[in-house]
C-alpha cells in the first residue's frame, strides 16, 4: 500500500502537498492542523486531518472546543447553501461533505478496496505460495497445447467461419416487441443490435434486449421437462394431458352441463402474459372456440392495465395510443417514464431527442414538464420536474386542466403545484396541436382519461397523438382477470390450468394468495424459461424456448408485426407457447415454424386480414400415439400452389426485414367520448371532470409506490447477471432493491447518517459499500423487511419499492437478492397506496451502489468543471457554457513529443443533453467486450468491471435537484497519464490516437489506474471470468480477448470493430466511411447521444459536433487532450417558472 | 597466525562473482534462444494428422490452387479448412478405396468432422487476418514456406512476435505483386515487368526496387499503424 500511496503523491501533488487547496475561504473552518482531539482517529491515520481539512469539523469533539458553535453551524449551512445553489454534486454524501466520501473520492480505490478479502490473509497467502509462484513462472515456458480444427462436413451456404451474420428477429417483453438484429458467429448468437427498419427500435435497443443474450446462455435455465419434480419426456407430457383435454372437450360439448360437477365453470384455463402474437392469438382463440367453456386469463405484474382502462374510460372502448414526440414542442408527463420504460420507449426516446437536439441549423428545443412520484430517467432530464406523491398526480393534472380555460378549481394541495399549473397550462395553450400530455402506466385510469381529454382539448389528436385499435390480442384488465382466476381456483372450478410464461406464484398480488389457491387446481402445467416458484407448484413444467430459439411473432407498440426467427436450435429442447398450444389441440408434433408459417400463409391468402377463427372439428382426432410419420407437419410444399410464389417472397421479405409490411395498426379517429367534439375552442368551457370520480383526497402519512425494476423488470431477469449488476439509473443500486426515500423523510424517520444536518446514506468501510438501515414496511397488514436508500429528488413521505427481487427459485444469480415487494402488493392498489407503516429494525444491510464509486477528483471541488450546463437563454449569452471563473490555462505546452495523426484519428462526442441515463450502452459494452460480472460483494468494494459508466450529477437542492447524466468511458487521451507509468508498456498509444491496452503484456501493477484522472480503468482483482461453464463460452465475442485475473482492462472504442472496418475498407481500396464504425455503445444508444468517427475528416459527424461551441473536454485543464469530448447540457426551462 | 585465505582465493572469488554475472547472462541468452528454437516454436516439426495429407502431392504435383480448399483466405481472417465435401469432390472418383482416406470417407458417412491438428497456432490474444495480408501482396509462401514441397505440413516460421514485426516494420522487403500471391516458387528465376509478361532472361525480381513501389501502390499503412498494438491485439 505504501508504495501506491507514494506514487499517488507524485501523480497528484495538489491534495497532499500542503493540504490547503481544498480549504474553503468562505467558511470559518478551523485550522486543519489543529490537533485532532479524537485520539483514536489520530493514531489510526495521522494523515487524515491534513488530507481532509473538512474532516475536523465533522468530529463532534471539535465543536465542543469551538468557542462559537453557532456561528460555525451557520457557516456550514451557508457553505452547504452555496454548494446547493451553484455547484454540481454527485451524491448526498458529497453534498453533506461526509468524511467517508472524501476518502472514497481521493483514493484510486477506496481504502480496503484493494485488500485481499480472504480469511487466509494476503500476506500469509503470499508467504505460503511464494515458492509455488516462483515455479509457476516456469510453467509459462511450456508450449501451447495442440489445437484442433474441425471443419464442416458439408459447409452451409453463407456461413464463412470468422465472419458473423446478422438475422432480423424481435424480442417480446411483456408482450410488446422490439425489432432486433442478432449477430451470429457460426450459429451462436453473441450480440444484439437494433433493427433500423423496426418502428420500436430504429436501430437502438434497451437494456433488456442487450442482456437477452446472457439470458439465452444462462446455465440455470430450465433444461428438462419435469413431472412432479422428476425429469420426464414430451411424449409422457402429451400422454398425460390428452385425456384431460379430451374430458374438457367432451364436457364443453355436452348439452346440459349443469348436472355435472365440473361443468359451467370452465374447467380449462389458460393464463398468459399480455399476448400480441397474431399466431398465438389465433391458436388460443381457436382452442376457445373448440372448447367454449375454457377461459383465457392474462396477467402481467408490470402490465399496462391502467393505460388500457384509461382509454376505455375516455373512449368507451379499448384503444392504443401512439405518441409522436418528434412533432411535440411541449410535453407534459404525468408520472410517465416514457423515455425509459414501456413499449415504444426506445422509439420515443429517439423522437424526443431529435426534437430536443440543437445543431447549427436548429436553435429551438422542445420542453418537458414532468410530474412524478419516483425518480426516473424521464424526470431527470426534464426542464421542470415536480416531485409529488403518486396520489397527488391526479390533483396536479386536474389543476393544469382547470387552468386550461375551464376555470374549474383544481384539487392540488401544493402551492407550487398552483404556480406550475398556471405556467404549464399557458405553455400548452401556446402549443396547441404540437404538445403531448402523457400519463404513466402506474397512474390510475382517471389520470389517463384526463390526459386523453387534455390532448383532445389541445387539438393534439391526429397530430402528435394518434389512436389505433389495441395492439393486444385480447385487451383485458389483467388485474381483474387474475383475480377472477384466483377466485375460481378457490371455488374449485378449475380443473386444468395452463400457465404460458409468467410466474404468478411469485408475482401475483399478495391478497390473491395465488400460491395456496393454485394447489386446488387438479392439473397444473407451467411453460417457462426457468424452473421457478410457479413451476414448483405445478405438476408439469415444460422448459420454454428462449426467443432466440423460437419461431413466433409479436407486435410492436404501434401494431407492427415482426416474425421472431430463431438464431439457434433450442439448447435444452425447449418448447414454444405455440407448440404447447398445438398439443392442446391434438397437433402435438407440429413445430412452431410450421404453426407460424401456416398462420401467415392463411393470412396472406386472406389478403393480409387475420383468418377467421373456426372451432376445430370435433373429429380431428389425429392419434398422438402414431406420432412421427402419421402427424406430418404441414410444410411449404403443401401450401396452395397459387399462393406459394407470392407468399414465399412475402415470407422471405418479412423475415429479412424483421417487420411484416403494412401491419402497423391503422389510425382510428377516436375522440374522448364525444364530449370534446364541439369544443375545439377554449373560449367555451371544457367539460367538467366530474364524469371521472374524484380521487380520494391524498391522505397524510407515508405512501408506497411499486414500480417495475429498471433492470430486472418484474423479476423475469433476476437471474441475468448483466442486469443485476447494471447500476440502476439514478439510484445506482446493483444486486438489490431498496425502500427509496427522500432525505427529508429519512431525517424524520431517523434513518441513514446525519451529516451536517443532511440525511445521507452511510458509507461503509470495505471500499464503497453503503450500510443501509433495515426497516420493516407494513402495508395493509403485510410486512416485509427492506433496506432504506436515500435518494435526492424523491418526493417526501413517499417510499418507492421496485418489484422483481427476493426471488427464491430464480437461479444462482437471482436467488436471495433484495426483498420481495410483491409480498405487500395488493390487487386493489397495485401501483401505489397510502397507509404505509415503517418501523426501524435496528439492523443494517449492505448495499452495493455505485453512485459514489469512481468519483472524479478535482483540485477544487467547487471549481470543478466536469459538467457544463445551462438554459437555452444562457447558451445564447455564453455559447461554451463554461463556468464563469476561468481555470488556469495550461496552454498547449507539453513534455510529450508532438505527434501528427496522419491517417485516421478516432474520436467520440457525447451529447449530455441527449443522454437519458438508460444504460443500454453499458450492457451493450458488456456484451461486446466480454466484460465479466463480479457479484455484489465485489461491487461493494468498487470493483465493478463496466468499462462504461454513467455518472449522474446533481445541482441545486437535494429535494428536487437538477440531474445530469455523463457517460464516462476511457477518454483516449492524446497525452495519456496512464501510458507514462506502465512499467511493461502494456498500455501504449496507437498511431490513430487510441490508448491501446495490451492484455497479454499487463502484469497488474495498477499504476495506470492510479494515474488515471477519469477512473476508467478496471482491474481483474480476482478471476471474474467464468472459463468453465460451457454455455457461457458460446456467448463470448470471439473478436475480443477474454481477460484473466490480474489484468487491467478498459474501453478501446471497440477497437475490434475499428480494425474490421479498416480491413474491409482497405480491401476495397478506400477510406473508412463516416458511420461505418459504430461502437457498441453508440449503436445501442436510443437517443444517439454518442457519436464516434474520424476527427481527421472534417466532414464526419464527430468533427462537426466537436466544432460546436459547447464542446468541452472532461478535466481539460489537465491537458490530457481527451479524444472523447462532451457537449454541455442545455435545458429549456419555461421563463415563467425559471425565476420563481 | 597465517591468513585463512590464500592469495589465490582472490582469483577464485573474482571468478565466482564475474562468473555469476556471466552465468546469469548465459542463462538469459539460453532462455531467449530456447524461446526461438524450433523445439519451442515447433517450427519444422510436422504435426500428426488423422489423414496423411500431402500438400506436396496436391499442390506440387497436381497443381491445385491454394484457394480451391482454403476458400475464404481472400475474404476473412480465417483461411478456411476445407469441408469433407471438398475432399470428396475428387475422392469419390480417385483413390476412392484407399485405406489412407478412410477417415475422410468415415467423416462423409457419419457427418462427423475430421479432427485436424492445427499447424499454425497463434496465441488466442493475436487476431491475425489472412484476407488483408493476401490483399496487400503478402504471398502464401512468405509465411508458410514452400508448402508445395511438404509431404507433411509443418510451419517454417517461428510465429514469434519478433518474426511478425520483422515484416510489419519493413513490409516492402516482403511483399510481391498481388497476382503472384499464390505463387509458390517466389521470387521467380526470371521476372519481367513488361505488360505482356514475356520472360526476359536478363531480368530478375529486385525486391529493393519493386518492394517500395508496391508498398506505395497498395497503400500499405505506415509502420506506426502496422506496429500499433491494437493492430493485432484486442
Amino acid at each position: 500500500m505504501g508504495e501506491l500511496v507514494q506514487l499517488r503523491r507524485i501523480a497528484k501533488p495538489s491534495f497532499e502537498d500542503g493540504g490547503q487547496a481544498p480549504l474553503d475561504p468562505q467558511s470559518s473552518i478551523p485550522d486543519p492542523r489543529t490537533p485532532n482531539p479524537d485520539p483514536q482517529s489520530s493514531t489510526l491515520d495521522p494523515r487524515s486531518s491534513i488530507l481532509n481539512p473538512q474532516s475536523s469539523i465533522l468530529n463532534p469533539p471539535s465543536s465542543i472546543l469551538d468557542p462559537q458553535p453557532a456561528s460555525r453551524i451557520a457557516a456550514i449551512s451557508a457553505r452547504l447553501e452555496a454548494k446547493r445553489g451553484k455547484h454540481y454534486w454527485r451524491s448526498l454524501e458529497e453534498l453533506a461533505d461526509s468524511e467517508e466520501f472524501q476518502e472514497v473520492l481521493h483514493r484510486e480505490f477506496p481504502e480496503n478496496a484493494t485488500e485481499w478479502n480472504d480469511p487466509a490473509g494476503r500476506r500469509k497467502f503470499l508467504k505460503l505460495m511464494g515458492a509455488s509462484l516462483a515455479l509457476a513462472g516456469f510453467a509459462a515456458c511450456t508450449r501451447q497445447p495442440a489445437e484442433q480444427i474441425l471443419p464442416y462436413v458439408r459447409q452451409p451456404e453463407e456461413i464463412v467461419p470468422g465472419r458473423p451474420l446478422f438475422f432480423a428477429t424481435a424480442m417480446p417483453l411483456a408482450g410488446y416487441a422490439i425489432g432486433l438484429l442478432a449477430e451470429s458467429h457460426e450459429g451462436r448468437p453473441t450480440k444484439i443490435e437494433g433493427n433500423k427498419d423496426h418502428p420500436a427500435s430504429l436501430g437502438a435497443t434497451d437494456v433488456y434486449s442487450q442482456a437477452s443474450v446472457l439470458g439465452l446462455y444462462d446455465p440455470d435455465r430450465s433444461q428438462s421437462l419435469t413431472n412432479l419434480g422428476e425429469i420426464s419426456t414430451w411424449s409422457a407430457f402429451l400422454g398425460a394431458i390428452r385425456p384431460q383435454v379430451e374430458a374438457q372437450r367432451a364436457l364443453a360439448s355436452q348439452p346440459s352441463p349443469a348436472s355435472q360437477p365440473l361443468a359451467g365453470g370452465g374447467g380449462l384455463r389458460i393464463l398468459t402474459e399480455t399476448v400480441t402474437s397474431p399466431t398465438l392469438e389465433y391458436q388460443i382463440k381457436t382452442l376457445l372456440a373448440t372448447i367454449p367453456t375454457a377461459k383465457w386469463h392474462q396477467y402481467d405484474p408490470a402490465g399496462r392495465d391502467n393505460v388500457r382502462e384509461g382509454a376505455k374510460l375516455a373512449f368507451g372502448q379499448y384503444a392504443n395510443t401512439v405518441y409522436h414526440f418528434d412533432k411535440a414542442d411541449v410535453v407534459l408527463s404525468l408520472d410517465s417514464d416514457f423515455l425509459a420504460s414501456g413499449p415504444g420507449s426506445v422509439r420515443y426516446a429517439r423522437d424526443f431527442a431529435n426534437k430536443r437536439r440543437l445543431s447549427e441549423e436548429k436553435h429551438e428545443m422542445n420542453r418537458l414538464y414532468v410530474v412524478e412520484s419516483c425518480v426516473t430517467s424521464t424526470g431527470s432530464i426534464a426542464d421542470h420536474r415536480l416531485p409529488v406523491r403518486a396520489s397527488e398526480v391526479e390533483g396536479v393534472a386536474r389543476e393544469i386542466f382547470g387552468k386550461l380555460g375551464t376555470g374549474q378549481p383544481g384539487a392540488s394541495n401544493k402551492p407550487e403545484g398552483e404556480k406550475w399549473a398556471e405556467a404549464i397550462a399557458n405553455d400548452l395553450d401556446k402549443h396547441r396541436g404540437s404538445s403531448i400530455v402523457v400519463a404513466g402506466d402506474s397512474q390510475p385510469a382517471n389520470v389517463h382519461s384526463i390526459a386523453h381529454v387534455m390532448n383532445g382539448a389541445l387539438g393534439n389528436i391526429g397530430k402528435t397523438v394518434i389512436y389505433t385499435d389495441p395492439v393486444e390480442a385480447n385487451p383485458v384488465d389483467g388485474n381483474s382477470s387474475l383475480r377472477e382466476l384466483a377466485n375460481d381456483m378457490e371455488a374449485g372450478k378449475v380443473d386444468l390450468l395452463l400457465i404460458v410464461g409468467g410466474n404468478p406464484v411469485y408475482d401475483a398480488h399478495a391478497d390473491l394468495d395465488f400460491g395456496e389457491r393454485i394447489r386446488k387446481v387438479k392439473l397444473r402445467i407451467h411453460l417457462s424459461l426457468y424452473n421457478d416458484e410457479t413451476s414448483e407448484l405445478c405438476q408439469w413444467h415444460v422448459p420454454e424456448a428462449h426467443y432466440l430459439e423460437s419461431w413466433s411473432d409479436a407486435r410492436a407498440f404501434d401494431g407492427t408485426v415482426s416474425i421472431i426467427q430463431p438464431l439457434i436450435a433450442p439448447l435444452y429442447s425447449g418448447k414454444t407457447a405455440h407448440e404447447v398450444l398445438a398439443a392442446f389441440m391434438n397437433e402435438p408434433e407440429r413445430a412452431s415454424y410450421d404453426i407460424v408459417r401456416d398462420y401467415w400463409m392463411k393470412r396472406y391468402a386472406a389478403g393480409g386480414q387475420p383468418p377467421p377463427i373456426k372451432a376445430q372439428a370435433a373429429t380431428a382426432q389425429k392419434t398422438a400415439s402414431g406420432s412421427g410419420s402419421s402427424a406430418q407437419p404441414a410444410t411449404s410444399g403443401q401450401a396452395p400452389q397459387s399462393a406459394t410464389g407470392g407468399f414465399e417472397a412475402f415470407w422471405r421479405k418479412s423475415l429479412h426485414d424483421g417487420v411484416v409490411g403494412k401491419t402497423a395498426a391503422p389510425i382510428k379517429p377516436f375522440a374522448p367520448t364525444g364530449i370534446l367534439n364541439s369544443r375545439s375552442a377554449f373560449s367555451t368551457p371544457l367539460p367538467d371532470l366530474t364524469q371521472f370520480t374524484q380521487p380520494p383526497p391524498s391522505k397524510p402519512g407515508l405512501e408506497i409506490v411499486f414500480r417495475a425494476d429498471p433492470t430486472v423488470f418484474d423479476g423475469r431477469f433476476a437471474n441475468n447477471g448483466w442486469l443485476q449488476e447494471l447500476p440502476k439509473p439514478l439510484s445506482k443500486l446493483t444486486w438489490d432493491n431498496a425502500a427509496i426515500i427522500s432525505p427529508a423523510t429519512a431525517s424524520r424517520l431517523g434513518v441513514g447518517k446525519d451529516v451536517n444536518g443532511l440525511a445521507t446514506n452511510k458509507i461503509g468501510n470495505i471500499g464503497g459499500d453503503i450500510i443501509a438501515d433495515e426497516v420493516e414496511l407494513e402495508y395493509q397488514g403485510r410486512k416485509v423487511r427492506a433496506p432504506v436508500y436515500i435518494l435526492p429528488g424523491q418526493p417526501d413521505d413517499s417510499v418507492t419499492v421496485h418489484l422483481g427481487y427476493g426471488r427464491t427459485k430464480a437461479g444462482r444469480v437471482g436467488n436471495d437478492a433484495g426483498f420481495n415487494a410483491y409480498a405487500i402488493r395488493t390487487s386493489d392498489a397495485p401501483w401505489f397506496g397510502s397507509g404505509l407503516q415503517i418501523t426501524k429494525t435496528g439492523t443494517t444491510y449492505t448495499l452495493a451502489a455505485t453512485q459514489i464509486h469512481h468519483a472524479i477528483d478535482t483540485e477544487d471541488l467547487k471549481a470543478r468543471d466536469i459538467v457544463r450546463s445551462g438554459s437555452l437563454a444562457e447558451l445564447k449569452k455564453n455559447p461554451t457554457l463554461a463556468p464563469e471563473h476561468t481555470r488556469e490555462e495550461h496552454g498547449a505546452g507539453s513534455l510529450f513529443p508532438k505527434w501528427e495523426y496522419k491517417d485516421y484519428a478516432w474520436g467520440m462526442s457525447i451529447d449530455m443533453s441527449s443522454c437519458i441515463g438508460c444504460s443500454a450502452c453499458v450492457v451493450a459494452c458488456q456484451a461486446e467486450n466480454n466484460i465479466p460480472v463480479v457479484g455484489k460483494e465485489q461491487v461493494a468494494r468498487s470493483r465493478e468491471m463496466h468499462w462504461l459508466r454513467i455518472d449522474s450529477y446533481y445541482k441545486g437542492s437535494e429535494n428536487n435537484p437538477e440531474t445530469y447524466f455523463q457517460p464516462v468511458l476511457c477518454q483516449q487521451c492524446e497525452d495519456a497519464p496512464c501510458e507514462l507509468v506502465c512499467p511493461v508498456a502494456a498500455t501504449v498509444h496507437s498511431s490513430e490516437g487510441l490508448n491501446d491496452m495490451v492484455y497479454n503484456r499487463c502484469v497488474g501493477t495498477r499504476y495506470c489506474s492510479n494515474n488515471c484522472p477519469y477512473k476508467v480503468r478496471r482491474f481483474n482483482f480476482l478471476l471474474y471470468q467464468d472459463f468453465y461453464t460451457a454455455s457461457l463460452k458460446m456467448m463470448r465475442n470471439p473478436d475480443v480477448s477474454v481477460r484473466s485475473r490480474g489484468v487491467m482492462e478498459k474501453c478501446t472504442y471497440c477497437v475490434q470493430r475499428i480494425q474490421k472496418a479498416k480491413i474491409e475498407s482497405q480491401k476495397e481500396d478506400r477510406q473508412v466511411r463516416d458511420g461505418e464504425i459504430a461502437t457498441a455503445c453508440e449503436a445501442a444508444c436510443p437517443t444517439q447521444a454518442i457519436v464516434f468517427g474520424n476527427i481527421n475528416d472534417p466532414a464526419s459527424r464527430v468533427s462537426k459536433l466537436k466544432k460546436e461551441e459547447r464542446n468541452y473536454s472532461l478535466l481539460g485543464e489537465l491537458n490530457t487532450k481527451p479524444r472523447t469530448t462532451y457537449l454541455g447540457v442545455v435545458r429549456n426551462p419555461n421563463p415563467e417558472l425559471e425565476h420563481a | 597466525m597465517s591468513q585463512i585465505f590464500r592469495r589465490s582465493t582472490n582469483y577464485i572469488s573474482k571468478f565466482t562473482i564475474y562468473g555469476a554475472i556471466f552465468l546469469v547472462g548465459i542463462i538469459l541468452w539460453l532462455l531467449l534462444e530456447f524461446n526461438r528454437s524450433s523445439y519451442y516454436t515447433q517450427a519444422f516439426f510436422p504435426r500428426e494428422q488423422p489423414v496423411q495429407f500431402s500438400h506436396k502431392h496436391h499442390v506440387g504435383d497436381d497443381g491445385i490452387d491454394c484457394r480451391y480448399c482454403h476458400t475464404t483466405v481472400e475474404k476473412t481472417a480465417f483461411a478456411g479448412i476445407p469441408p469433407t465435401r471438398t475432399c470428396m469432390n475428387c475422392h469419390t472418383q480417385i483413390w476412392a478405396d484407399s485405406p489412407y482416406l478412410e477417415p475422410v470417407r468415415e467423416s462423409w458417412r457419419t457427418g462427423k468432422s475430421i479432427r485436424w491438428t492445427r499447424v499454425h497456432d497463434l496465441p488466442d490474444f493475436v487476431y491475425f487476418n489472412h484476407s488483408i495480408h493476401v490483399n496487400r501482396g503478402v504471398g502464401c509462401s512468405t509465411c508458410h514456406g514452400r508448402v508445395d514441397l511438404m509431404p507433411l505440413t509443418y510451419q517454417v516460421a517461428s510465429l514469434n512476435m519478433e518474426w511478425c514485426m520483422a515484416c510489419h516494420r519493413n513490409p516492402e522487403q516482403f511483399i510481391r505483386p498481388k497476382k503472384e500471391v499464390f505463387t509458390m516458387d517466389w521470387p521467380p528465376a526470371v521476372w519481367n515487368q513488361s505488360e505482356d509478361n514475356t520472360p526476359n532472361k536478363d531480368e530478375k525480381w529486385n525486391q529493393e526496387i519493386e518492394g517500395p513501389r508496391l508498398s506505395k501502390e497498395y497503400a500499405i499503412k505506415s509502420t506506426e499503424a502496422m506496429t500499433s498494438c491494437s493492430t493485432c491485439h484486442r
